[in-house]
């Protein structure tokens, strides 16, 4: 494996890593107007996740800062390209971070109510807008012999990409009300049982029927198949798993199920991308190759050296200070 | 007009995010110091200090994490021929920055602020010294970023694209060892002007004046300390810019044509751009040489040769940076900076003699005081990145050859309307707490919302 390939692995397992710990965030951040009945239950919830955001975060910007340093043309091109979704996405990101620090450092109802619709709407743009990015992405863009992307509104939100959208917050919710009934008690862990099962059906049809237009609207299933049959493939039978757990209450089980296929729908876009960076609509010779867009063979080095050592110490150090508080 | 778009977004977020870094790198080193006395001196007065100044350094903080996402994002949506010919060199130290720097402060900061009575003090000591660490090497690497653009070292062109040929000497360059410890120390003093204006009011308002007498008398000692510091760190600068960036040099002295030797120095000028020449000019005779060389003796060289040098050496163009910003931001700096060495200066004698509580004069300029680090620290800024125009990365690419040529006037308009407006936003809901807080003093309830919001009670609390 080339260093490029290495990379462009590392930075589908930051995605994965990312959408795992920040997709039951966000369905967290939804569930406190789907969910939750009144100021307290808010608060409950919020408090699940709220020491946790930042760090979850994290992924997201160390996975920017690898494509960026890996692969700048990857970088510059899908930036630049997409730019009024990533804005709309960073000032969601933007006001949901200040709103879990500020929310509980004034005891007026006006203040908590602005910062508690923050969290709400910063949690249900960010995995919708995703999922359409994502989708973008397998799809293709039309970029330029320049590797410029000049792409208009529909080409960004068609009924293909509003389906991965819609996917992927379903997704994102389900992830979450696990991870509600996993962390909360009494009658708002049952609610969030009772929703996830009502909400079982229409997110497994939303699921299929986003794998369905994948093969009817992109080329992914002629180029990948053979890798993306299976996948979704497992994906689906976990779903299905998915509902006795429910019914039963194994809740750790059920939430290790949606993460699961989190992960499986995550990296399918990566597989079915591989080994271009970027697909290009207007002419299969502007395709993006990781290896066109990969930066240089020392930057490459230098950065798997340092990854190496983090791997390795950092986050010996991280999560031993949780275990550690959490037992102090 | 895609171009001057960008710019003024660039310019806006990026001195917004720079008004919350300098006060996390600073505040974050003195409030370990202060729980570092704590666990030495096993006084409960230390204790009650840190967690006081912690709480501005969390309502701080926080703002500075959010901000920084559009730091890192905007490269690639604004300026993606930057991001095509840089990311080599410029996309590592901004990786490594998010990777080990962010980990390493998300983590400990929410460990310091849960684990007052369930850590070891020590450890819990360690927490925030790790916090500061975190902080400090976080500006190391951004600023090991902005030195390439500076003084671009370490690197080869290869098709058309500066590729990285040595980490070292990109963590060598001279420039960024002149800038992290100006940034360093301007960090300190920004913190300690926080501290001495918020305990200047507390003074005034005679309320816990046992409390802040000590924090007081620390943030003086380091607030004269670290503005002296970044004065001479700051001159090491200047010996630099002489040396590697003469341009910026010339532009921030209103330098037309070369010095004479030994070299003035103006306090004010009129600078004339059309003519290029300088309308009048009030000068301090010798001071110019000794800010650029350290000795009474030695000449600069004006714009006009070096324009006339440059256009040999890159072809036509113009490559004197804008003048007037650049000559009187940098004097916007140095006054400020001499303000608040003086400040401290007066504030740490009358500590001595006892006689602050009295000095009501002197403590009501200090409260307004908590704002010229932030003057200097953005102008200094600005003298920095203006003076480096036309060039974006400094004799390699121009500002103009870095923008996105596919991002239009319309949305760059409607992103710069859409962060002023929640920049604004976020600026006035940090001022009210922060005001909130300093009224409240250190008394009232310091915990108060941890029992609910304790993560490792797994939420099930009520309260």
């Amino acid at each position: 494996m080339t260093l490029s390939e290495l990379w462009f692995v590392l930075i589908c397992v930051l995605f994965v890593g990312f959408v795992f710990l920040e997709g039951f965030d966000f369905g967290v951040g939804m569930g406190t107007r789907f969910l939750a009945k009144n100021e307290l239950e808010r608060r409950i919830l919020i408090n699940t996740i709220g020491p946790h955001w930042d760090a979850n975060e994290v992924w997201l910007l160390t996975a920017g800062g690898a494509m960026f340093a890996a692969f700048p043309h990857w970088y510059a091109t899908v930036f630049s390209g997409f730019y009024l979704p990533f804005v709309v996405l960073l000032l969601a990101l933007i006001a949901r971070g200040v709103a879990f620090e500020y929310r509980s450092k004034h005891p007026s109802d006006q203040w908590k109510a602005i910062w508690d619709w923050s969290i709400f709407l910063g949690s249900l743009l960010p995995p919708f807008l995703l999922g359409v990015l994502f989708a973008n992405f397998i799809q293709g863009l039309p970029v330029d012999a320049d590797m410029n992307m000049r792409a208009g509104f529909f080409d960004i939100v068609n009924v293909y990409t509003v389906s991965g959208g819609i996917a992927f917050l379903l997704l994102s919710y389900m992830h979450g009300l696990l991870f509600i009934q996993l962390k909360t008690g009494d009658d708002l862990r049952s609610r969030a049982q009772n929703q996830a099962l009502k909400l079982f059906f229409v997110t497994g049809i939303a699921v299929v029927l986003f794998v369905g237009l994948t093969a009817i609207f992109t080329d992914a299933f002629n180029t990948r198949g053979w890798l993306l049959i299976p996948m979704y493939a497992l994906a689906i039978v976990f779903y299905l798993a998915l509902y006795p757990l429910l019914k039963q209450k194994r809740e750790g089980l059920s939430f290790t199920f949606s993460g699961i296929i989190l992960l499986l729908v995550t990296s399918s876009f990566f597989v079915a991308l591989f080994p271009n960076a970027v697909i290009s609509t207007i002419d299969p010779a502007y395709n993006i190759t990781i290896y066109e867009a990969a930066s240089g063979a020392y930057s490459l080095k230098l950065m798997t050296i340092i990854a190496g050592v983090w791997c390795r110490s950092f986050l010996d150090i991280r999560y031993g200070a949780i275990i550690f508080s959490e037992k102090g | 007009m895609e171009l001057l778009l960008a710019r003024i977004q660039f310019a806006a977020t990026t001195i917004f995010h720079f008004f919350f870094v300098p006060l996390s790198i600073g505040l974050a080193i003195m409030i370990a110091l202060m729980e570092t006395l704590y666990v030495v001196k096993k006084d409960e007065m230390y204790k009650r200090m840190a967690k006081f100044w912690g709480k501005f350094f969390l309502i701080n903080f926080a703002v500075g994490i959010v901000t920084g996402i559009i730091q890192e994002f905007q490269f690639g949506m604004n300026w993606s021929d930057y991001s095509r010919f840089v990311g080599d060199v410029f996309g590592p130290p901004l990786a490594i920055e998010a990777l080990l720097a962010f980990f390493l402060e998300s983590t400990f900061i929410g460990i310091w602020i849960f684990g007052w009575d369930k850590l070891p003090k020590k450890i819990h000591m360690l927490c925030m010294w790790l916090v500061a660490i975190g902080t400090s090497i976080s500006a190391l690497w951004i600023l090991a970023a902005n030195s390439f653009m500076q003084n671009p070292v370490g690197y080869e062109i290869v098709n058309g694209r500066a590729q990285m040929t040595s980490i070292v000497e990109v963590l060598s360059n001279p420039k960024l060892w002149v800038a992290y410890p100006h940034t360093l120390a301007a960090s300190l003093t920004t913190a300690s002007f926080l501290i001495i204006g918020i305990s200047a009011y507390s003074y005034l308002r005679k309320k816990d004046i046992e409390f802040f007498k000590r924090s007081f008398a620390i943030a003086l000692i380091f607030g004269l300390v670290a503005s002296v510091g970044t004065a001479f760190t700051g001159h090491s600068q200047s010996k630099f810019l002489v040396q590697y960036q003469p341009m910026k040099m010339a532009a921030a002295e209103g330098l037309w044509e070369d010095s004479g030797d030994p070299a003035p120095w103006k306090v004010v000028a009129g600078i004339d751009t059309t003519n290029k020449e300088n309308t009048f000019a009030i000068e301090v005779p010798y001071l110019l040489s000794v800010l650029s060389y350290g000795k009474l003796e030695g000449s600069l060289i004006g714009m006009n040769t070096l324009q006339e040098q440059y256009v040999q050496q890159f072809g036509d163009g113009n490559y004197i940076p804008p003048v007037k910003t650049t000559f009187w931001s940098f004097r916007v700096m140095v006054a400020s900076g001499f303000l608040m060495m003086l400040l401290s200066f007066i504030g740490l004698i009358l500590h001595w003699k006892n006689k602050l509580p009295t000095s009501r004069r002197l403590l009501k300029l200090l409260i307004p005081a908590i704002f010229l680090p932030y003057i200097a620290n953005t102008s200094g800024w600005i003298m920095s990145e203006i003076g480096r125009q036309p060039w974006v990365v400094y004799g390699l690419m121009t500002t103009e050859a870095g923008i996105s040529p596919n991002v239009t006037a319309g949305q760059i308009l409607f992103s710069l309307i859409a962060f002023s407006l929640i920049y604004t936003l976020l600026a006035i809901a940090m001022v009210y707490l922060f005001v909130r807080v300093a009224k409240q003093g250190p008394n009232v309830a310091i915990e108060e919302d941890t029992s609910a919001t304790d993560p490792f009670n797994t939420g099930r609390v009520v309260g």
